[in-house]
Parts: structure tokens; C-alpha cells; sequence
């Protein structure tokens, strides 16, 4: 994790982004550990109180648990997980509709351009 | 923690600073910005009570600031003032000797974490090597200020770097304020929970980073730039 965070957004919010995303992708599973506050503080390059910031942010949201004495751990509920990789989903989808408005492509223009391109992407993957 | 009220400090004619009135918080890393002479030095070394205020007051746990908050506060100059003639190894030990706070075990973890080799004579170190020597010195003392005046200034990217790295590694987030003053933004501006901004000796502005972040959508330099242009 030594990619850089954006200056201008806050760094919990980037860093709980990058978690996230992390677990929907499964490179954290369910019941894994998190790196310790001060680990990850280290390998990411920030403060450690950004970091425990983050963790606080994603405890509330229920994506991770934190164990007295043991670390934070990512959660096995399954309906939080779902609900997470609906919302990132969204989120996605949101931010590229967006721009594509701001651009001025129609809806039928978009859905007819991801489909031949899911298509194309289909046959070369 | 630490409370300017109304400081003025004045230097025979020049005023190096005016009316600062500024409150610091424990468990921060807090950073001091400005241009050359603009104040940066003195307000540390007001902290430190090595100088004293010309008006007006500087406390620290509501206690006036006076030449014994050594034994609070760690400060690392800008100048190099160590014995030429001792190793890295007696260096730290005669600062153990020195400094009742001071913990050995704690400077020699640090010392490995920066790869500096403790039998080398001060005066055969490089300048990143001497800027290394500098951090293990303030880090290794367990005071709740620690107090950095150009930390990164002269150093390569490394070892900026390492010096970085080695803040966050060390310095108990929890208990300990740390104040450093630097040009070197980019390097910092990750690790830095608030800014502070002096201009010709007037405080200009004071921000917590992440709320200017949410806020404004603005990173520390875009900040400095509205305020220095």
C-alpha cells in the first residue's frame, strides 16, 4: 500500500475507501485481522490518528470489529458485506453516469455503449 | 496543553512576533509554516523557554513557561550542536546522562530502525546521517513536547523519508505533541493533524487538516498558497 492518497480529500475517508474496497475484492476476507493502528499507519504513510480515525469510521459502518485486546477484525456478517458491495456498486455507477451527463451522452447512448463493451470485454478476457 | 495569550515578542527594534494567541492540544502532530523569519523559531523557542515573552503569556499545562520546561520538552534546533569528537554510540549515552527522561532502549531502537551506525565518529557523518542522529536524540526522549525546528530541511528524499516513517513509527500519538516547523510540505502534509501559519510575525490562520480537507476540498499547499500570495 504505497500508493499515494489524494491531498485535497480527507485521508480516514481515502483510507476507509481503500478498505473497503479491499474487502469487496476479497484481498481482506471475512474474519481477517486488520494491521494494527500503528502498522498501518506505517505502511500507508499517515498519522496514526487518521488511521484510527478510519477504523472508527468503519466500525460504526460495521464492516469491522473491533476486539478488546485482539485488533480490529473484518466482519463475517454476511448482510453487511452484501450491503457493502451494493453500495460501492452504486457508488460507481453514480460517479460514471455522472460524468457522462456532464458530457452530455444520453441513457440509451450509455447502456448501448457498456453493453458492446461488456460484449467486446467478454471475448477477451 | 500549551497556551499562547496575547504574545508579543520583540528583538531590540524588530518585532518577531505580535498578539499570538494560540492553543495546542496533547496526542497531535502539529505543523508550523511560514517563510523565512516569519516567526517560526521564535514560537518554538518560546515553548522550549529559552527566551521569553517581550508581552503577554506562554503555558504549558496552565503552568508558566520557564527555562526549566526542559525537563517537558524535547527540542531539536536547527543547528547542529553535538560533540564532533564522540561516536554516534557516546553521543547517546552522554544524552542519556543528561536527560533523566531520556530512554536508552528506545534510541537504540530507533538508531537500528534508521540504519546508523553507532561506532562512527559525529564528525564523519553525512549530513543525512547527522539529521538521523538529530531524531533518534529528540525521539528517545519520553516528554509530552516534542519540539522540531526544520527537521527535513538540507536532507535528501531518503532520508526525509526515513525521518518520516521513523515520526510515525515512535512518537506516542496518544501522549505527545509534536511541533515541527518546515518547508518541506509535501513530505509532511499526510502526517500532520493540524497546520499553523505565521506571516510576518502574526499567527494567520491555525487548521485542523482533515477539516480543511472535508471542508474546503483544499490540501495544505492550497491552503498556504491563498494565504502567502
Amino acid at each position: 500500500m504505497t500508493d499515494t492518497f489524494q491531498s485535497s480529500q480527507p485521508i480516514y475517508l481515502q483510507l476507509a475507501d481503500r478498505l473497503n474496497r479491499q474487502i469487496v475484492s476479497g484481498e481482506l476476507k471475512p474474519g481477517d485481522k486488520l494491521p494494527s493502528v500503528r502498522e498501518m499507519a506505517v505502511s500507508s504513510k499517515v498519522n496514526p490518528n487518521t488511521v484510527q480515525r478510519t477504523y472508527r469510521e468503519l466500525e460504526a459502518s460495521g464492516i469491522v470489529e473491533s476486539r478488546r485486546g485482539q485488533g480490529t477484525f473484518v466482519t463475517e456478517n454476511e448482510d453487511i458485506l452484501l450491503s457493502i458491495r451494493e453500495k460501492l456498486k452504486q457508488e460507481q455507477i453514480e460517479n460514471f453516469i455522472q460524468v457522462m451527463h456532464d458530457m452530455g451522452y444520453q441513457n440509451q447512448e450509455i447502456t448501448e455503449g457498456l453493453q458492446t463493451y461488456l460484449e467486446g470485454g467478454a471475448r477477451h478476457d | 496543553m500549551i497556551e499562547f495569550k496575547d504574545v508579543t515578542k520583540r528583538y531590540m527594534t524588530k518585532t518577531a512576533l505580535r498578539d499570538v494567541n494560540l492553543k495546542l492540544d496533547k496526542g497531535k502532530i502539529i505543523g508550523l509554516v511560514g517563510l523565512n523569519g516569519a516567526g517560526k523559531s521564535t514560537t518554538m523557542k518560546l515553548i522550549a523557554g529559552l527566551i521569553s515573552p517581550t508581552k503577554g503569556s506562554v503555558e504549558l499545562d496552565g503552568k508558566k513557561v520557564t527555562r526549566r520546561m526542559a525537563s517537558k520538552v524535547s527540542y531539536l534546533s536547527e543547528l547542529d550542536e553535538y560533540y564532533s569528537f564522540y561516536t554516534v554510540q557516546q553521543t547517546i549515552d552522554f544524552f542519556a546522562t543528561q536527560f533523566p527522561d531520556f530512554n536508552k532502549e528506545k534510541a537504540e531502537e530507533i538508531r537500528a530502525y534508521m540504519n546508523l551506525d553507532a561506532n562512527t565518529k559525529v564528525k564523519h557523518l553525512s549530513k543525512g546521517n547527522r539529521g538521523r542522529l538529530k531524531i533518534i536524540l529528540t525521539l528517545s526522549r519520553e516528554v509530552p513536547v516534542l519540539l522540531m525546528d526544520e527537521p527535513l530541511s538540507g536532507l535528501d528524499p531518503l532520508v526525509r523519508d526515513s525521518i518520516v516513517k521513523g515520526l510515525i513509527t515512535f512518537v506516542d500519538t496518544q501522549k505527545q505533541l509534536v511541533l515541527l516547523s518546515t518547508h518541506q510540505i509535501m513530505e509532511v502534509e499526510m502526517i500532520l493533524d493540524e497546520v499553523i501559519a505565521i506571516k510576518d510575525g502574526v499567527l494567520v490562520d491555525h487548521r485542523d487538516v482533515e477539516e480543511l480537507r472535508y471542508d474546503e476540498q483544499k490540501g495544505i499547499l492550497e491552503w498556504m498558497s491563498s494565504i502567502y500570495e
